[in-house]
């Protein structure tokens, strides 16, 4: 089986998509002849052709529009947002749109788009190139959100997405792109060739919309995360001796409550990790929902590591971070005796 | 320092407002069948006039005039009067049962019915309308049957929409009616979409947008002309100037500076402009930009000057803002007299005739109206079963609306 990225699983989901299904088109600012600003389309045009995968004017909104439009025609569209701190002209087709048209019509239309959006920080792109604005999708009825952190998952993923017959907001963590970043930017960056996940078949397969995948079983606390956070909180839990049993969420929307109430049940504990922004993220969710199913289980208050509540701060990335260091403190907290 | 003038700030404001005469004087309208007729292969650039031109085809006395005159025979030319009619009744039933407490909310038409009716028999019955909520006329002049756009206004039984819709945000698929948004301009980028994906598919349906002179200011108008223009789409993309958006005049938009029209040839979209109450003229008009749209020759803007003669909705009282006399001061009158004056003057069409054709279209929406209300009202008899409430958010039910239909006790 070869060993890929996640940009060429990502790129291996398209071709095979693009290969299986007439009606799959691709499209986005860059994605066409240049094969996008971090290479996830690159060769698709000279395979597929202008028709089927093109450069986009820069116009988040149209792009989203003509998904929609598309969709309603029928065909499945891909549409890339070069980066997610872009997608907010798209906010309106997807929120308004994409996401209602199933409902208001009483499904005579729907809307089986994707939507790609690469997101999350660490690559010093300030605060218009590092944000992670799931929680602004995952509020939103109707719409589908992932996150994959790895590019077994990223490729299965998003054929399922694709395939979907409802639109779904798909965010690609770029700095998994090229490996499993554990959150230390100090140490060499380590290729995911050396990763079982890179393992990617070359064909079609799908990894199910709304089911969550154990990445470290463990029994002292619960910590629920996805994306780039499921390698920082391997890195806390190796870090800190805590047998943490660390669950990627990978789909937010639907979430996979039954995996999350499962295993606080068993642990008693919950940390929640993401790298967006604290106030109202998509942690408050999750944190609710263990709070609905597990509150009788609980042994220690629910904790979160975050984002801080300010905008992504380029020369302090690492402050800003939440880095297996605020990770560690946070499972330590959990667990000692006395709760936090 | 330099002796600059101080500046100026300029807000629009309309010639006239409540209490004043309106006075229409400062529009110019060129005589019908002035303006001249290219060949669908004109460029973009060589056609620019005609975006500040106004195309006309009858004129005062309902005579046909120019090379935009379509000769549509008196039977195709009854039947558009008659769908424009019908929507007219369909509109003042539906006002008075909001007004009977039987829907929350209504939008008319008045006025503009030529925009839609004309335009749907200008296209072919498959072609995709991506419409905004006053362009019921399509739907009328597609065959749709009233009593289904009466049953989504009422939200009752019979509503394909199971109530989740407010009034007049129809659908319909089968009629090539794309689900209404309350989110303006979002559909006129979609239609170039959806023109896209059947240029794509080799298809020979072509797709028309609607928006209204307000929504123009909205990023999808631009997102539609940008896009349609890069690639070509097949599509009709329009412009309804019926002078108001709720309360704001057209100036408020940016019709003062240039028409909307004009807002084309920017873009390499040809552009026209054309009297949306003269039914001919609208009817040649968008067969023109259809003609060029099913040839392969990309999109047309079309900006269709009306004047919204009704309230914006039956929430809205325009005494508060414009003059009271100004629809009878519009100088392009009335869509269905006018029509009406131009069969009776080819000797198609009587009075009598007329009078009959309005009694028709009453008793069938009075029908309708009855069939409407047993399958219930807003608020009485009977309506879609609540269960649905949680249905088709996603194509099967996720587990958070499963336990949210339960705590409902359903």
């Amino acid at each position: 089986m070869p060993s890929m990225n996640m940009v060429q699983a990502l790129n291996s989901a398209m071709d095979v998509l693009l290969e299986r299904d007439p009606n799959v088109l691709i499209f986005g600012e860059d994605v066409g002849y240049f094969g996008g600003v971090f290479r996830v389309t690159d060769g698709l045009q000279k395979k597929y052709g202008r028709q089927r995968v093109f450069d986009t004017p820069i116009a988040e909104g149209g792009i989203v529009a003509l998904a929609v439009g598309m969709g309603a025609y029928g065909l499945r569209p891909v549409a890339e947002i070069q980066f997610a701190d872009y997608i907010y002209p798209a906010y309106d087709q997807l929120v308004s749109e994409a996401a209602r048209i199933r409902y208001r019509s009483g499904a005579e239309w729907w809307c089986p788009i994707t939507v790609r959006a690469p997101c999350g920080g660490g690559i010093f792109g300030g605060q218009t190139h590092s944000q992670s604005p799931e929680a602004l999708f995952t509020h939103v009825c109707g719409l589908t959100t992932i996150m994959p952190s790895n590019p077994y998952d990223a490729k299965g993923l998003l054929i399922s997405a694709t395939e979907d017959d409802d639109p779904v907001v798909f965010f690609e963590p770029k700095r998994l792109y090229n490996g499993p970043f554990d959150g230390h930017p100090d140490r060499p960056a380590t290729p995911w060739a050396k990763h079982p996940m890179s393992e990617v078949p070359e064909g079609h397969y799908r990894i199910p919309i709304g089911k969550a995948s154990i990445v470290r079983p463990g029994a002292a606390v619960t910590v629920l995360t996805y994306g780039t956070m499921v390698h920082v909180s391997l890195a806390a839990a190796a870090e800190t001796g805590i047998d943490a049993e660390i669950i990627d969420l990978r789909t937010l929307v639907p979430v996979d409550i039954e995996a999350i109430a499962a295993s606080v049940n068993k642990t008693g504990r919950c940390v929640i990790v993401h790298e967006a922004t604290r106030t109202s993220g998509y942690g408050a969710e999750l944190s609710a929902m263990v709070q609905e199913e597990c509150f009788f289980k609980l042994e220690a208050p629910i904790e979160r590591v975050t984002g801080w509540d300010t905008p992504y701060p380029h020369a302090f990335e690492w402050q800003y971070f939440p880095g297996p260091a605020r990770v560690g403190e946070a499972l330590r907290r959990v667990t000692s005796d006395g709760g936090a | 320092m330099p002796d600059h003038p101080a500046l100026q700030l300029h807000i629009p404001e309309p010639k006239h407002r409540p209490g004043e005469a309106a006075d229409f004087s400062h529009i110019r309208l060129p005589k019908a069948g002035s303006v001249e007729r290219p060949l669908i292969t004109t460029s973009a650039y060589d056609i620019r006039e005609l975006a500040f031109q106004l195309i006309r085809v009858l004129d005062d006395e309902g005579s046909p005039k120019g090379a935009w005159d379509p000769g549509l025979d008196a039977e195709t030319l009854k039947r558009g009067l008659r769908a424009m009619l019908l929507t007219r009744a369909y509109d003042e039933r539906m006002v008075r049962m909001q007004r009977q407490g039987k829907t929350s909310f209504y939008m008319k038409c008045t006025g503009e019915e030529a925009v839609a009716v004309a335009q749907a028999f200008a296209f072919e019955r498959n072609d995709m309308f991506f419409p905004t909520y006053r362009q019921q006329g399509l739907l009328i002049a597609r065959d749709w049957p009233i009593l289904d756009m009466m049953c989504q206004v009422y939200s009752n039984s019979g509503d394909r929409l199971k109530g989740r819709q407010m009034p007049v945000m129809y659908s319909s698929r089968e009629a090539g009616f794309f689900s209404i948004s309350g989110n303006l301009g979002t559909q006129i980028s979609q239609a170039v979409g959806w023109a896209m994906a059947s240029a794509y598919k080799g298809d020979t349906r072509i797709a028309s947008g609607w928006i209204g002179d307000g929504a123009t200011a909205e990023p999808d108008f631009h997102y539609a002309l940008t896009l349609a223009s890069v690639y070509h789409a097949p599509v009709v993309l329009n412009v309804v100037n019926n002078q108001w958006a709720i309360s704001c005049y057209q100036g408020i938009a940016g019709g003062d500076e240039s028409t909307f029209a004009s807002r084309g040839i920017g873009y390499g979209i040809p552009a026209l402009r054309v009297d949306g109450n003269d039914f001919l003229a609208v009817f040649a008009v968008t067969r023109w930009a259809a003609e060029r749209a099913r040839s392969n020759l990309g999109p047309t803007l079309i900006e269709l000057f009306t004047y919204r003669a009704a309230a914006h909705s039956t929430s809205d009282d325009p005494s508060r803002y414009r003059p009271a006399d100004e629809y009878e001061k519009w100088p392009l009158g009335d869509p269905v007299d006018r029509l009406k004056r131009h069969l009776v003057a080819a000797g198609a069409w009587s009075n009598d005739e007329h009078q009959a054709m309005l009694a028709e279209v009453d008793a069938q929406v009075r029908d309708a109206g009855k069939q409407a209300e047993e399958l219930g009202t807003l608020n009485h008899g009977p309506r879609p079963d609540v269960r649905t409430m949680f249905e088709d958010v996603l194509k099967e039910v996720p587990w958070n609306l499963a336990r949210q239909r339960k705590e409902l006790g359903l």
